[in-house]
């Protein structure tokens, strides 16, 4: 069997599964956010009652990160609902907003937090929910009657899917992040591609990343129509864990003899810098071949690309140099942005560099990767032509429908946001 | 269920994401309160670009100005129907705004999931390609039994692919009362 064969089959109490077959499995983690978080809880009053109590407050999480720095009062109240129901449950694993323990960004803080775990089943009412994958688990996007059933339940019902594995062959490029390869792959199968269907990355290109660069693959998957990412794991997965938490886990390996839809190989020469185009995350073009486009905005953040090995990266280009255009960095979560002070490039620290590079620094949250409320840090609320870190570009994912989004590495769009064009950052490394 | 649904369609073309069927500035609305939850009728679709709402013209309005409900019933569209976000929002949107069906070609995972698991309304997959061939404000019925689409405008008819495994859960009316039904909860 594959890994997600595997697990899939452990937490439904079988021997073995095949691909096609409808399983219940015991959940693991539950994950949910102020935007899905209240309408979940609603349906859970609703269906198990109003005095029913969750299947087990150990295995709840909720990371509010979307609506966060607005004034918008809907979203406040929200939070508010967040914190009613965490305090009626009892539940410890609460990031508040506010609160010493806010982190911000769900997919980025969870690992942090030590809560992707090998081997276990993951679900989250967010499609990027696929980002933990990275650690070797099953994590997937929900919606809110799945997750108020899991709440009552600890239950769900997953098809098993096939998996198309993906195998990286050799060095990367030093000047190609794993977004841009994740972006090619979007780009050779298209965006619904994978639908159904488990995306596995393998290979000595992906062994030699670190586990954020891991994530930006596994957060993607579901630009393919992904039902899951995933990657085995191995001594960086450890170490990142040992790091972080006592938790016990029972790591999944592949089997020699487990069958794949499809096995797809890429070795170096066919990575470089790509960008997606207006409207769709499969719409791409490596980066070179859209030089002069003109761009007026830059964004830096999400749980794609707002990392801190993705600052790291982005200042790496900036430093002792000036933006041309309005550049907005928003860094995933509480730790990453501390981290953008404490980490430092000869004698400046990345914050230092963002700003002195002219860079506007938002708090951690969501942002304007899904556009949000109209006062939302970098929102685009006009005919902008943006070139971002995140993960869609669909049309109006970041305010405006008169607004156009191009996708990119953090190299590429720091890059660009030097030149005020789309800029291959090749040149600049 | 009645076996036949019967309305105006709206149609769409490929690769309908969840942010153009309800844009995540109004995801801010509580779906439990009945005044509030208007509001997802009142955005849904929403977020298409003009040129491509209510093809094959374009430029058609889902739900008139002021208006919470549409004047379509069913939409019919094409490839990856869904896509994006999981926000269950979505097909509660397209319910709220009087949506009882969908026909399209293929749908994203996590749409279709919520759609039967939420009970929302039906999600339908046709054999060929209907959005190139039916025009938004087509009368066109829908047969459960026979998995027909009938476009009672141009008297032309079409096969859809039956429900298979999930057709119990639709026949339930969503996850809980499947659940109920089998004594799972």
């Amino acid at each position: 069997m594959t890994i997600t064969e595997k697990i899939l089959a452990k937490h439904a109490g079988k021997i073995k599964v095949e691909p096609g077959e409808n399983i219940w499995v015991d959940v693991d983690i539950l994950l949910t956010h102020d935007v899905c978080g209240p309408p979940t809880f609603a349906i859970f009053k609703q269906q198990f009652g109003i005095d029913a109590k969750v299947w087990d407050p150990e295995k709840v999480v909720i990371i509010p990160d979307h609506y966060i720095f607005t004034s918008d009062p809907c979203a406040k109240r929200n939070v508010e609902i967040l914190r009613d129901f965490v305090s009626e449950q009892n539940l410890p694993h609460f990031y508040d907003v506010g609160a010493e323990m806010y982190k911000g960004v769900c997919h980025v803080a969870l690992p942090e937090e030590g809560f992707a775990l090998p081997g276990q089943v993951l679900f989250g009412t967010d499609s990027h929910t696929s980002t933990a994958g990275a650690f070797g688990e099953f994590a997937t996007g929900i919606g809110n009657t799945d997750a108020a059933f899991i709440l009552g339940t600890g239950k769900l019902w997953v098809k098993v899917p096939e998996t198309m594995k993906f195998i990286i062959d050799g060095e990367i490029p030093s000047y190609v992040m794993a977004k841009d390869i994740i972006l090619k792959i979007i780009g050779d199968i298209g965006v619904d591609g994978a639908a159904y269907r488990t995306m596995e990355f393998a290979g000595s290109g992906v062994e030699a990343m670190d586990m954020e660069s891991r994530m930006t693959l596994t957060n993607m998957v579901i630009e393919a129509g992904g039902k899951n990412g995933i990657i085995e794991p191995d001594e960086t997965t450890f170490a990142y864990l040992t790091k972080r938490t006592q938790r016990s886990y029972e790591p999944v390996t592949e089997d020699k003899n487990a069958r794949f839809h499809s096995v797809t190989r890429y070795t170096s020469e066919q990575l470089l810098p790509m960008v997606a185009k207006p409207h769709s995350p499969g719409n791409t073009a490596p980066a070179r071949e859209l030089r002069k486009t003109k761009l007026n905005r830059a964004y830096i953040g999400s749980c794609t690309g707002g990392k801190l090995s993705d600052f790291y990266a982005a200042a790496r280009i900036l430093k002792g140099r000036e933006v041309t255009i309005a550049t907005y960095t928003v860094p995933a979560t509480t730790e990453v942005s501390a981290g953008l002070k404490s980490t430092r490039i000869d004698e400046q620290s990345l914050w230092e560099i963002f700003e002195n590079t002219g860079c506007k620094i938002g708090p951690p949250s969501c942002a304007a990767c899904l556009g949000g409320p109209a006062d939302t840090f970098g929102r685009l609320n006009q005919a902008e032509v943006c070139i971002s870190t995140t993960n869609r570009n669909f049309p109006g994912r970041m305010g405006s429908k008169q607004s156009q989004v191009y996708l990119a590495s953090p190299y590429t769009v720091a890059a660009s946001a030097l030149t005020g064009q789309i800029t291959d950052p090749e040149d600049y490394l | 269920m009645s076996s036949i649904i019967k309305g105006k369609a709206f149609v769409l073309g490929d690769d309908i994401d969840t942010d153009q069927i309800i844009p995540a500035e109004y995801l801010v609305y509580r779906p439990d309160d009945a005044e509030e939850s208007k509001n997802y009728g009142r955005y849904a679709l929403s977020g298409v670009p003009s040129a491509k709402s209510g093809l094959p013209a374009g430029n058609i309005p889902f739900v008139a100005e002021d208006g919470c409900e549409s004047d379509y019933r069913i939409i019919v569209a094409g490839k990856n129907f869904g896509c994006g976000s999981s926000r269950e929002h979505a097909p509660f949107a397209l319910q709220k705004a009087g949506v009882q069906a969908v026909v399209a070609t293929s749908y994203a995972r996590i749409f279709y999931r919520n759609v039967i698991d939420g009970g929302f309304l039906t999600p339908f997959e046709s054999k060929m390609d209907i959005s190139i061939r039916i025009k938004t404000g087509d009368v066109v019925e829908i047969d459960f039994n026979q998995f027909k689409l009938f476009n009672r405008t141009t008297q032309e008819e079409y096969s859809l692919i039956p429900l298979g495994e999930v057709a119990a859960i639709v026949q339930a009316g969503g996850l809980f009362e499947y659940a109920r039904i089998n004594k799972m909860v």
